[in-house]
């Protein structure tokens, strides 16, 4: 059974149909790459998938469980994590503390064990500690982990973005243009990271990219979108090499 | 059925006035984006100055008005340039702060000059009451005179705004102030203009508010004009026609729940509409759908 | 090795800026005590211990729901008033039965705390899903409702048990035996005086204790979570709505339990506008912001400084409260202003380098 199933998907905006008729396979442990021009409707799928909008229409499975129109705190409890366009850090939170956030439902005790301090606070405070500081090594970020999230420079919040839902333990993380404003070196290091996470975490992802080079070399599978409706689908190669798609992209 | 009419209309002069004071927190948040805490303190400033003008130095009660109105917008103005100016990239919450630090300044500033014993205003209105319905229904001038007042204001107000360059910089300023930098308007004066056009409508105001209920003390002001804030909020902030219904609903309301419910209790109830609008339509009646981008 | 030392500092630093909190209220207390022993504190002062600590419970809970939920509140001193008179109404119903009046205060305590999270809670579902300044518009509307409200509820207390009235006093049927508890707007008479500075003190203590541990907790990272990108934290699946609805609530509480302080400080007890309206919310939000925003211990200072200043200012009579005014209008625009703070910053750099160059 495919982990993410998508069936004729739409949802308008005032008229306009934003997203119309998407239908998607993606497969347990896949890297699959959702690209297309500005404005074709990528992030609006994500914010369809995590239940930032609430679809007109379709279905969307996750591990054949039904999570349409469900809540974005429901569905990130679901198994699907996301990172932002513009990124979304906790600013005013250390580094260390985003991660810890990210651990909350995983790693609990109640609200008064809290106050009063009672042993299993000091328990599980050490092993969020540990388990957070484990996810920051694997994106370089531990040394780090004591300033504010906004005082990262631009490239580390957006690694730190996906070590925080990383932390949510999902079965699917969405990641929305992670190369973004990253010179050529970082965007080489960050191919390495997301590959690192598919194979060390069981990951399935799905990562939206403007980026060819990035994804080119990590991407197994692309769909391509073009005016809120799927252009192509299919592997990599075979979908950058359709002469649509470099119409798509290049204009006539 | 005569008690309601008339209760009704003494409400529509009440929230004539709300609707007055209204445009001046609602102009000033729409553009400056912040709570002019301060606002109601002017309507007291200028109950003063006209109670001076007319009780202690004898002159009629149009110069009055219009020495009020003068001192006013000069008082608006200056406020603006010195506390509020400096922390215009601040938070907004330090700026309401300092907004109630110059509501403070203001009632003390009135508490040392007049004292605190109220003083009994003598109306600026001089027309007659209107009697109708053969004497069963008595529309007094200051009721009659304080809702022409809030038509007129309230014309030339839109007037001003959709016909001169000034008001179009207004709405500019309003919209984003960044861009509208860049297009050469001057924001800052445009700003100080809309705090001079808020606080001689709160001049105004003052004359109207006093007249009708003629104690005049430092506090005069705070009551009507959290009360007036109440209804921008409630017409929706930001929106001069918004500020007019919220400001007329308000007055009306208040008044009649004063009249058949308790006088008590009418504070409470117009506190609890505005809980129960917003909570229906959270940016008030005529206020714009705000939505966060993802 | 090298890396356990640093977790250790970093608690160490939240630990030690406790220590530092719950010091300086300590410190102060045993200073002040051994002056009022000494006979150095005038009877006017004296008078101003309690509310010293009033003011400063209620700029600590308010900090929770300004500083680190970051939702702007202007009615806090409705729960403060909830507080206030459900634990007097409490107190002087049990005079006769619960004659300790250390258990009988310790009782309305918690009474007062309860009832106030139950109005917190009633006020919270509504109010929190609006935003900003609405929220705020809202929160200063319920303040004024329970204001209102207080004044015309009429309780009293004879041979059959309570009696209860929003009408008039008439209206209870009462034995002739009966007494007045809730007297309307004339309020609450013949409260016990069973506030002190050492309870104040203690207090203090349990409100510091309650919200910094919340803040260093896994509930409190939620909290801030929230207030810093309330998009991302639903993203990880925190459940804002809870988490905003308990910081609201606690916050409550804990002004509930000011209210309880004030009204065992007085024998007397009515809701006006000055001790319970808007004014008074806003009185706590200048604390909050002056102190400075989500910080604990500046709030606590704020507190205390500016419920002195009006009367360290008392000698220049009629002008105090007019230099009040100036000087919260000129520490606002020295705090906040960029460009002062920018200019701040530079001559702190400056003289930093220069020292590092000595």
């Amino acid at each position: 059974m495919a982990l993410l199933e998508i069936k004729n998907l739409g949802i308008s905006f005032g008229g306009l149909r934003a997203v119309d008729n998407f239908s998607i396979t993606i497969e347990k442990g896949q890297l699959y790459g959702l690209i297309g021009p500005n404005g074709a409707g990528k992030t609006t799928i994500f914010n369809l998938l995590t239940g930032v909008y609430k679809p007109n229409a379709g279905t969307i499975l996750l591990d054949g469980e039904n999570i349409t129109g469900k809540k974005t705190m429901e569905i990130n409890n679901a198994g699907i994590a996301r990172t932002f366009q513009n990124i979304r850090l906790f600013k005013e939170l250390t580094v260390l503390d985003n991660v810890k956030t990210g651990l909350h439902n995983r790693h609990s005790y109640s609200t008064l064990t809290g106050i009063l301090r009672l042993p299993k606070y000091y328990k599980v405070e050490k092993e969020m500690d540990e388990k957070a500081i484990e996810l920051l090594k694997v994106f370089d970020l531990d040394q780090e982990k004591d300033i504010l999230a906004s005082n990262l420079p631009y490239g580390k919040q957006r690694k730190l973005e996906i070590a925080r839902a990383l932390a949510t333990g999902p079965k699917l993380l969405l990641l929305d243009e992670p190369a973004a404003g990253m010179n050529p070196n970082e965007t080489k290091e960050l191919m390495d990271t997301i590959r690192f996470v598919r194979d060390n975490f069981d990951m399935t992802i799905l990562l939206i990219e403007h980026d060819m080079k990035l994804v080119s070399g990590i991407c197994e599978k692309l769909t391509v979108l073009n005016f809120g409706q799927v252009l192509i689908q299919g592997g990599t190669a075979d979908v950058l090499n359709d002469p649509e798609v470099i119409k798509a992209y290049l204009g006539e | 059925m005569m008690s309601f009419i008339s209760y009704f209309i003494n409400g529509l002069s009440l929230g004539s006035v709300y609707a007055i004071i209204a445009l001046g927190y609602t102009m000033v948040y729409g553009i400056a984006k912040m709570l002019n805490f301060a606002h109601g303190d002017v309507i007291m400033i200028g109950g003063y100055v006209v109670f001076t003008v007319v009780s202690t130095m004898g002159l009629g009660p149009v110069a009055g008005v219009l020495l009020a109105v003068i001192l006013c917008t000069v008082l608006g103005v200056v406020i603006e340039g010195v506390a509020y100016r400096p922390l215009r990239m601040a938070s907004p919450l330090a700026v309401l702060i300092t907004a109630i630090g110059v509501s403070y300044l203001l009632q003390n500033i009135a508490l040392l000059v007049f004292g605190s014993n109220p003083k009994s205003f003598t109306s600026v209105v001089t027309i007659p009451a209107l009697k109708l319905a053969g004497g069963k229904l008595t529309i007094s001038g200051e009721t009659i005179v304080t809702i022409i007042s809030c038509v007129v204001i309230m014309i030339c107000l839109t007037t001003f705004i959709k016909k001169t360059k000034a008001g179009q910089a207004m709405l500019a300023v309003s919209e984003d102030k960044g861009a509208a930098q860049l297009m050469g308007i001057n924001v800052d004066g445009t700003i100080a203009l809309t705090f001079a056009i808020g606080s001689a409508l709160a001049a105004i105001a003052g004359a109207l508010l006093c007249s009708a209920y003629p104690t005049l003390t430092p506090y005069t002001g705070s009551m009507p004009g959290i009360k007036a804030f109440v209804a921008a909020v409630f017409g929706g902030i930001g929106s001069i026609p918004g500020a007019l219904i919220g400001g007329l609903l308000l007055g009306i309301i208040e008044n009649l729940s004063k009249a058949y419910i308790s006088s008590q209790l009418s504070d409470a109830i117009v506190f609890g509409v505005l809980i129960v609008v917003l909570l229906v339509k959270p940016t008030g009646i005529l206020g714009k759908k705000i939505s966060e981008k993802v | 090795m090298d890396k356990s030392n640093k977790t250790n500092f970093r608690l160490s630093k939240t630990l030690k800026s406790n220590i530092i909190t719950y010091g300086l209220v300590i410190v102060a207390f045993i200073i002040v005590q051994m002056l009022v022993n000494a006979g150095q504190v005038s009877s006017l002062m004296k008078g101003l211990l309690v509310p010293l600590c009033i003011y400063t419970i209620l700029a600590i809970s308010l900090n929770l729901t300004v500083g680190i939920l970051g939702e702007l509140s202007l009615g806090h001193a409705g729960f403060m008033c909830v507080g206030a008179f459900s634990s007097a109404i409490f107190s002087i119903s049990m005079l006769e039965t619960i004659p300790n009046a250390g258990f009988r205060f310790f009782l309305a305590i918690l009474i007062g705390a309860a009832s106030a999270a139950v109005a917190g809670i009633i006020v919270g579902i509504p109010v929190l899903r609006l935003r900003g300044d609405y929220l705020a518009i809202v929160t200063l509307a319920f303040g004024e409702i329970i204001k209102n409200v207080v004044n015309v509820i009429f309780i009293g207390k004879d041979s059959n048990g309570l009696h209860f009235s929003m009408k008039n006093a008439m209206a209870l049927n009462m034995e002739k035996d009966g007494k007045m508890i809730l007297n309307g707007a004339q309020g609450i008479t013949g409260t016990p005086k069973n506030a002190t500075f050492l309870i104040g003190v203690l207090l203090i203590l349990v409100t510091l204790f309650i919200v910094l541990n919340l803040i260093h907790s896994r509930s409190g990272r939620a909290i801030m979570s929230v207030r810093d990108n309330r998009i991302a934290a639903e993203s990880i699946g925190i459940n804002i709505t809870k988490y905003k609805l308990m910081a609201f609530t606690i916050s409550a509480s804990l002004a509930g339990v000011a209210g309880v302080l004030y009204s065992h400080n007085l024998s007397s007890l009515t809701a006006t506008q000055k001790n319970f309206g808007y004014n008074q919310s806003i009185m706590i939000l200048v604390f909050v912001v002056l102190g400075g925003i989500g910080n604990i211990r500046g709030s606590m200072i704020a507190a205390v400084i500016l419920t002195l200043l009006p009367e360290l200012l008392r000698g220049l009579n009629t002008y105090r409260m007019l230099i009040y005014a100036i000087i919260l209008i000129f520490m606002m625009i020295f705090n906040w202003s960029p460009k002062l703070i920018d200019l701040r910053k530079r001559i702190f750099h400056k003289s930093r380098t220069e020292r590092e160059r000595v």
